[in-house]
């Protein structure tokens, strides 16, 4: 059977990079996944962003980044799904190293958030969703967050600060992460204090927007140079899903049906069962996302994700560690970035070279890319060979 | 800026103007053509009574340009009698006095405007509370 590899990884530090453009950026995560892979030359590149079309006036990374990155001439395009961009991006790469067609794969996820300041940038993250029906009522993803957040309460009877757990969480584990954006731990007091940002979701609830980049090479395990230095991580499984892209539209929006089918079909694909997984990345744009995460995926039952969370079960020694390097909430949240921070991370944790955050006899990792209320859903298992 | 987009949807904006399945039966809000519950062919105009109850709510103080003037401003996902769900924002109404369950009504008030750019001015469909 063909094994995809996680030859190179690389990735810059999130945060608000005044300084850094967006191809200078995704050139830094770029070329360290180059040089972490040892030499392997990419014959394709799959961009994952989001927003440079409307923040930065960019569009076409593809043609730019490959440019920048000294590759003119390969295979390159944007893959697009709001905040699943990345996933989506990583996906892509591996189908076309998989189907034999790409030997070598380049992915980078690339966000410049800070390009623009205030009201814009909120107007270009409500670009993601229904534009005639959602965003025209001046709805924008955070409130589409808080939307289920209050129904989730109000169904499962949680308790004011019974999303707790998953900020406290993300923060311990981001203390750990030199990439984080955030590298403090939070107290109990100091979530069940913060004022509501978006009733009933307050600022803890809601991963910061930052800019940053991460990058992968993938490739076939034959192809591997053979003074290639890791530990081998291989892809186990890929799938992705859809639902309706409005909120409104679901007839049962506490339920992220698209992480269900994706998590489905991995976990199918893989021939593993949902306790094999050692650790799960999930996407916490929103504590509440995280919450209808671990319970689509199959991980809780309904209504009872949040208390996975409260009662330690995500944290690094809890049996299913969650945001393993802070997350979406304390790495911060780099748009289109994020699925390939995500893989990047998982990597590094199987490879077991993590430090801080290691969980310890980590094996099989899932990680679980979002865009938007999950309209889609991206996932991928990686697993640790001997 | 972008009048044929809003004007094409005066019929929703103004009317909530959707759909019912020839096959199912099923209420269609916003309109698509292609039902969502039995996936036949669905393009039989049906008009909403305007009326139905609150699923959830939260208020956004940090809006999006084009609604910075009119915030903070509440929104909701309503559940329309007929079935079918939808966003929109809340009017004539205190913020604190919101909960889930309370009946709604469709008004029609102004949306967005594009500041002193070009002066247009979106209409559409907001709710407010019925006894």
């Amino acid at each position: 059977m063909t094994e995809i590899i996680l030859a190179g990884l690389g990735q810059t530090d999130v945060g608000e990079h005044w300084d850094i453009s967006l191809r200078d950026l995704a050139f830094l995560a770029i070329e360290s996944a180059i040089k972490d892979a040892g030499g392997l030359k990419p014959q394709a590149l799959y961009v994952g962003n989001m927003l440079a079309p409307n923040l930065s006036r960019q569009a076409h990374l593809g043609a730019l980044l490959a440019d920048f990155a000294g590759l003119t001439g390969i295979e390159a395009v944007t893959v697009e799904a709001a905040g699943a961009s990345g996933g989506a991006a990583l996906r892509q790469g591996y189908l076309a190293v998989k189907s034999g067609l790409v030997d070598v794969a380049l992915i980078v996820g690339v966000e410049k958030m800070t390009d623009v300041v205030g009201a814009g940038v909120e107007e270009a993250l409500a670009t993601a969703a229904d534009s005639d029906f959602e965003s025209v009522q001046g709805l924008t993803p955070t409130a589409q967050a808080a939307l289920l957040m209050q129904r989730y309460m109000h169904e499962y009877r949680v308790p004011a600060d019974g999303f707790a757990g998953f900020a406290l969480t993300a923060h311990a584990n981001g203390a750990g992460n030199p990439h984080a954006m955030f590298r403090k731990a939070i107290k109990p007091e100091t979530y069940a204090k913060a004022e509501p940002l978006t009733p009933p979701l307050n600022m803890f609830d809601a991963a910061p927007n930052a800019d940053g980049a991460a990058a992968l090479v993938l490739t076939r395990r034959e192809l591997l140079p053979s003074d290639w230095p890791h530990p081998l991580v291989k892809i186990l499984a890929s799938a992705t899903a859809s639902d309706t892209l409005a909120l409104h539209d679901r007839k049962d929006p506490l339920f992220f049906e698209a992480a269900h089918l994706a998590t489905g079909r991995a976990i199918k694909q893989a021939g593993i069962t949902l306790d094999q997984v050692d650790f799960f990345e999930y996407h916490d744009a929103y504590s509440i996302y995280a919450a209808l995460a671990l319970e689509s995926s199959g991980f809780a039952i309904r209504g009872h994700g949040w208390k996975m969370a409260a009662d330690g079960r995500i944290s690094l020694t809890g049996n299913l560690p969650c945001a393993t390097m802070g997350g979406l909430k304390a790495r911060g949240f780099a748009g289109g970035a994020t699925g390939v921070y995500q893989a990047v991370e998982a990597a590094t944790q199987l490879r077991g070279q993590a430090e801080a955050c290691q969980v310890t006899r980590a094996r099989v990792g899932m990680i679980q890319s979002l865009g938007g209320p999950a309209s889609t859903a991206v996932v991928h298992i990686l697993e640790k060979l001997d | 800026m972008e009048i044929p987009r809003h004007w094409r949807l005066k019929k929703q904006r103004y009317a909530l103007m959707g759909e019912v399945c020839p096959h199912c039966d099923a209420k269609i809000f916003p309109p698509r053509d292609v039902c969502p519950e039995c996936h036949h062919e669905a393009k039989e105009l049906f008009q909403f009574s305007g009326k139905g109850e609150i699923y959830s709510y939260t208020t956004i103080y940090e809006a999006p340009s084009g609604f910075d003037s009119n915030a903070p401003y509440t929104v909701a996902l309503i559940k329309l009698n007929e079935g079918p769900m939808l966003t929109a924002q809340l009017t004539d109404v205190d913020a604190s006095q919101v909960q889930i369950g309370m009946p709604v009504e469709m008004v029609t008030r102004k949306m967005r405007d594009d500041g002193d750019e070009r002066g247009m001015i979106v209409y559409g469909y907001k709710f407010k509370p019925r006894a």
